[in-house]
């Protein structure tokens, strides 16, 4: 096995769609909540797939998108000051800030670097006396692990000229303010995988609790989405949301303890803004006092003027599930993943994209 | 951004491991799965393994899908 290609198998795909087709007689509004997913859905055809009976809306799971515009502004002033190097993952580099972006920066003299792997720019730092490393920390729970193993390396080593400028996010929170804010009526979430395979399926428990919503963990190829869109609907059809993970070969109910143990070393919970949410209530992660020599925040503390959204874009609502990109005057005109205009078409597993390389210029 | 791919584990040495992904061998990490052995399959984001997958759960979901079809 190989974990890819069972998963891939037409056959067994054609006949799952011919099963939920049969076992789906309510409507079923389902959201799935991460970029990557999004992708999937749409490189696989599989909204075209089902019933009438399912809808599916695309959720603000992308960790670039949802950066807000003041925090990329003051990743862009930092590429300004003197012996900075900063290192981002690659999707960051074409968002545009409020007067700029970090391409934009770097086309400027700023040394902007992009990495695959926040362990790239640890070494960049081991290897660069004389300039500081700071590393643009944006991610949700899968990738802040990662970070948080690089910083316990940092000390380890006696590395100091390596920073973190912590932009991460969680998900559960972020799920709960949009359920709270009403604006999108849901019958089940198909559950981010890779955050899961970190915090478990146990954080999501409050959703169908306190909200009657269905919930399941799914893995990211076509056969795994179907199931969980399968098991989403047995639950909407049945009356009992719960929450089910789908995704099982990588996902335990309490997730990656090793890694929640190395991500509550570095980093707290605090209140984090979301571009098109808002400030949601312990949802973001900053560091620890302990770790306060690696805060690029404390270390580089840069004054920014207010930042400003670009008129007339529909990323906000988009990020919320409330409008499609179908809806958005600029979608495919003045903003292409060329020329973008929100960072939804930016990043590879924004909505944008995702509708723009995968449906057509028009979407449609 | 949550991207992760299957790879298999070759070589561990420490907590520094190699990895084969469609044939390409890669140096990862495996402090966030210090458990891991040779051979096992890993979920890969970003040089970093954040799982180690579970054979029997997968063969077991394709089951389930095989069954329910």
């Amino acid at each position: 096995m190989k974990y890819i290609d069972e998963y891939r198998d037409p056959q067994l795909a054609e006949r799952l769609v011919q099963k939920l087709r049969e076992r789906s007689t309510r409507p079923a509004r389902l959201m799935e909540f991460c970029g990557g997913h999004t992708v999937s859905v749409f490189r696989h055809g599989i909204r075209q797939l089902l019933p009438p009976t399912v809808e599916m809306l695309s959720g603000p799971g992308c960790p670039v998108c949802v950066t807000a515009i003041a925090d990329l502004d003051k990743a862009i002033l930092l590429t300004e000051l003197p012996d900075i190097i900063v290192a981002t993952f690659g999707d960051m580099l074409k968002v545009p800030g409020s007067r700029s972006s970090l391409r934009n920066a770097r086309a400027d003299g700023g040394d902007v670097r992009v990495v695959y792997s926040v362990h790239d720019a640890l070494e960049i730092a081991s290897g660069s006396t004389g300039k500081s490393v700071v590393f643009l920390g944006i991610g949700f729970e899968t990738t802040a692990p990662t970070i948080a193993a690089s910083l316990l390396e940092a000390r380890q080593r006696g590395i100091k000229n390596f920073y973190v400028l912590s932009l991460h996010k969680l998900c559960p929170p972020v799920m709960k303010s949009i359920l709270d804010l009403g604006e999108v009526n849901l019958n089940g979430i198909i559950c981010p995988g890779h955050v899961s395979a970190i915090i478990g399926s146990t954080p999501y428990q409050f959703i169908p609790r306190d909200y009657g919503i269905a919930c399941v963990v799914s893995g990211f190829e076509p056969l795994d989405i179907l199931q969980s869109v399968y098991m989403l609907v047995e639950q909407v059809e049945s009356g009992h949301p719960t929450v089910e993970i789908a995704y099982s070969r990588g996902v335990r109910p309490a997730g990656n303890v090793r890694a929640l143990e190395l991500l509550h070393t570095v980093f707290e919970v605090c209140d984090a803004n979301w571009r098109g949410i808002g400030v949601v209530p312990a949802s973001g992660l900053r560091l620890r006092e302990e770790f306060s020599n690696f805060d690029a925040e404390k270390a580089f503390p840069v004054s920014h003027p207010p930042p400003r959204e670009p008129k007339g874009c529909l990323c906000g609502e988009i990020l919320r599930g409330v409008k499609t990109p179908l809806d958005c005057k600029f979608f495919s005109k003045k903003c292409t993943p060329d020329s973008p205009v929100g960072p939804c078409m930016v990043s590879h597993e924004g909505t944008c994209s995702a509708y723009y390389q995968y449906r057509g210029e028009d979407g449609g | 951004m949550c991207l992760a791919i299957p790879a298999r584990v070759t070589s561990i040495n420490g907590m520094e491991a190699e990895a084969e992904v469609g044939g390409v061998t890669r140096r990862i990490s495996i402090m966030l799965t210090p458990e891991v052995k040779v051979g096992d399959y890993v979920l890969l984001h970003t040089a970093y393994s954040i799982s180690v997958v579970d054979e029997q759960e997968a063969k077991e979901t394709l089951d389930i899908l095989r069954q329910l079809v």
